[in-house]
């Protein structure tokens, strides 16, 4: 049966370690060339966003087209310190992790325009449902570094109380949901609470993020058919970084169409934009924003950007693509591009820069050494950990209490731990 | 004789059915050039090809899915999922689909997928990646499930599980890939070269479907449990002084009564363990069936030591994780029954 040569396809990326990095694949389109349609425009009349890539962002460093949002020097510095912050953030905590300190981490290096940019973009009661890689938005919304911190530690003051992996924040205040450590499961979730948001008669959208590799998932395509039934107010963002853990995105089938088509055949509206440019990020989700809330229904984002750290600290990405990957992507690096543009328009200079660079990673410092005041892995103070058994149900019903009082008594060291079917 | 850790056990055991059979497929999330987030199945892309060692899209659904219709068309799949908490998308696809296609066809269909998935605590995995779901898909006609505790009895039974026409879900203890774990994390790790069943064939071998094994004969109580509390059962049987037989269930369906239960009338007491949360957990399977079968030798009830009945907590992985504390405890407590 297997026994004849196979002509089944098998994708497979243009560079392994050891090769050129080639990125040839990726289509490309200068900064402005992409004409900026009416909220209200069809979805069939405005196909071309899923296959163009909207850039602001020109060679030269300076913001061209339909699409500039003219944003103001200062806002743009505002920009660049939150993504600033985001990498020092993440550049702090996987050396922590690589310390034994924290169990495990995830940096977004490379990727922070991606959820500063749809941050700025965004109103205060609008609901964010992040992957794993979008913390940014927490930053951006409100939680403080430190809180983040204790979060990574699950120390006292964690606000998941020891429940969950590092990097498994939420923020009820902020408005940014449970991070899920299974994939592609908040996207539904967007959905339905745009959906409610339509059904109580208020303008809040809903915007969710995933990966390339998460767009297999079944739950991105339930999310799509919801989302096109309704018209549910929502931005559906997929963060195309080009690698799943050691996949290329091809694997996800990204190689024949963008995944921002990927609504097409629903009547939902892609728009592939450069995620490394943190304007053209802004000015695409203002302009899915402003058609959700006045009715328009939901619009598929694909930001075109490159994870440059690995998956997590869980895996060395050495082993699966060229080491200097990341220096030959197209798209190069956000931080670096507002940079160079606010440099460009006389706003800014590396001096500047690298005094906020130097205030950021004292700040990120001082939030650690207060974090570790609230307990680490290793020292005290701790959680009590029989609060593990709170919040399984709203009420704790007898079973548990009882294991509650086994563990207890087990953990002070004298009881029973098992059930001789009391309970 | 070779010494193997469990991954090295598994690697080689679908190795051997990847050369002897050319209808071998194996297919999951970074299974291929990376060859699996646990190294399962490295060098075997390279071995057997990126059509017979095929990495998936992010699909566990559309894996078993895919698996499925792949088996009834004459392949042999092993399907990966990279973590057993990551199965509940494949959900309905093993339940429906899996387990009962050859009964609504009058087995004219059928498909010998085998899922391979790594389970269990301790790791610091958090609730994403510690689960041990397998009383889920006990509960499920049509499906064999396996949990080995040792490397020897991992290859031998993935040879067999991959060889039945049945489908098998073969849950891997994830813990104990690299050595046995006692329970104790503040121990230094134990590699599996000290351990007797760290010693295994490089050739075939099959350990059987449906056998359990005593892997420490005692007579004044009776431990059944399976996976990586073989090994935390054994310690805590050790630092009692309590003569305590242990039984590796291995096989969680079909179940090896005989064995279970020729052990606890030998010695009339006995405690269920599993890692995996009590309420309505396979150790109540066991219970009732030691219960009717052994009932008149029975000097003590039942005991179940298990996790405990919430969602796996990454800071309190050790306060949930029924080590060996609690297994001491335990057989105390059932020795304390007059």
């Amino acid at each position: 049966m297997a026994t004849k040569k196979s002509r089944l396809y098998i994708p497979r990326p243009m560079a392994r370690p050891g090769d050129e990095p080639d990125f040839s694949y990726l289509d490309l389109a200068d900064a402005g060339t992409i004409d900026k349609p009416s909220i209200n425009a069809r979805t069939r009349d405005i196909e071309y966003l899923s296959s163009g890539l909207v850039r602001i962002l020109d060679d030269e460093h300076r913001a061209v087209g339909p699409w500039n949002p003219g944003i103001d020097a200062a806002d743009l510095q505002i920009a660049l310190r939150w993504m600033l912050l985001n990498r020092a953030f993440d550049k702090r905590m996987f050396q922590i992790q690589r310390q034994g300190r924290i169990s495990f981490y995830m940096e977004a290096a490379g990727e922070e325009a991606v959820s500063i940019g749809a941050a700025m973009a965004l109103r205060a009661g609008d609901m964010c449902f992040p992957s794993y890689r979008n913390q940014g938005l927490y930053m951006y919304r409100g939680v403080k570094l430190v809180d983040m911190m204790c979060q990574c530690l699950s120390n006292t003051k964690d606000m998941c109380k020891g429940r969950q992996l590092p990097i498994m924040y939420h923020s009820r205040a902020g408005n940014v949901f449970s991070i899920s450590g299974n994939l592609a499961t908040q996207y539904p979730h967007a959905v339905g609470w745009a959906m409610a948001s339509a059904i109580k008669g208020e303008d809040h959208i809903a915007v969710s993020w995933l990966g390339d590799g998460s767009t297999a998932e079944a739950d991105f395509h339930h999310a799509l058919t919801f989302a096109a039934v309704y018209q549910a107010p929502v931005i559906l963002n997929v963060v195309n970084n080009q690698w799943a853990i050691s996949t290329f995105q091809g694997t996800a089938g990204g190689e024949r169409r963008p995944f921002a088509a990927r609504g097409l055949g629903l009547g939902i509206p892609g728009i592939r934009v450069d995620g490394n440019d943190l304007l053209a990020v802004y000015a695409v989700t203002l302009w899915a924003a402003d058609r959700a809330r006045r009715g328009g229904g939901p619009t598929l984002i694909e930001n075109v950007t490159y994870r440059a750290g690995a998956h997590s600290t869980s895996d060395d990405p050495t082993k699966y693509r060229p080491k200097d990957e990341w220096a030959a992507f197209p798209l190069g690096d956000p931080v670096e591009r507002l940079k160079q543009h606010l440099i460009a328009e006389g706003h800014w200079s590396e001096d500047k820069q690298s005094a906020l660079e130097e205030e950021l990673k004292a700040k990120v410092l001082a939030a650690w050494k207060e974090a570790q005041q609230y307990g680490t892995m290793t020292e005290g103070p701790f959680l009590d950990a029989a609060t593990m058994f709170d919040d399984v149900y709203a009420e704790t019903p007898y079973h548990l209490e009882s294991q509650r009082r086994r563990m207890r008594a087990i953990e002070s060291g004298n009881g029973d731990s098992s059930d001789g079917g009391t309970s | 004789m070779p010494q193997m850790n469990m991954i090295e056990a598994i690697r080689s055991a679908l190795d051997i059915v990847m050369d002897q059979d050319p209808n071998v497929v194996i297919l999951g999330e970074d299974v291929g050039y990376f060859g699996g987030v646990f190294r399962c199945t490295d060098g075997l892309q390279r071995k057997y090809g990126d059509h017979r060692v095929i990495d998936a899209p992010i699909a566990e659904g559309g894996i078993i899915g895919a698996a499925i219709g792949m088996g009834v068309n004459g392949l042999r799949p092993v399907a990966e999922i990279q973590f057993a908490d990551y199965i509940y998308p494949g959900f309905d696809q093993i339940v429906s689909e899996l387990a009962r296609l050859r009964y609504r066809s009058c087995g004219e269909f059928f498909s010998p997928v085998t899922i391979r998935t790594p389970c269990g605590g301790g790791i610091r995995g958090g609730q994403t990646h510690s689960q041990s779901p397998e009383a889920i898909f006990a509960h499920v006609s049509g499906i064999k499930t396996v949990m080995p505790s040792n490397p020897y009895d991992a290859k031998g039974l993935l040879i067999s599980a991959i060889e039945t026409d049945d489908p098998v879900l073969f849950f891997e203890p994830k813990r104990i890939y690299n050595g046995p774990f006692d329970g104790d994390p503040e121990k230094p790790a134990v590699s599996w070269s000290a351990h007797p069943k760290g010693e295994v064939p490089d050739g075939y071998y099959t350990v059987p479907i449906g056998t359990a094994e005593v892997v420490r004969e005692g007579s004044e109580m009776t431990i059944i449990t399976y996976g990586t509390l073989v090994h935390v059962a054994v310690a805590a049987a050790e630092a009692t002084g309590v003569d305590v037989e242990i039984v590796d269930v291995r096989s969680i369906a079909p179940l090896d009564t005989e064995t279970l239960v020729a052990s606890v009338n030998k010695t009339g007491r006995c405690m269920i363990a599993h890692e995996a949360t009590r309420f309505g957990g396979y150790g109540a399977e066991l219970a009732a069936r030691i219960q009717k079968d052994c009932f008149w030798n029975l000097e003590a009830p039942i005991g179940r030591i298990a996790g405990w009945d919430t969602p796996y907590p990454h800071a309190f992985e050790w306060q949930y994780f029924p080590g060996k504390k609690r297994m001491v405890a335990g057989i105390r407590s059932l020795m304390e029954v007059e």
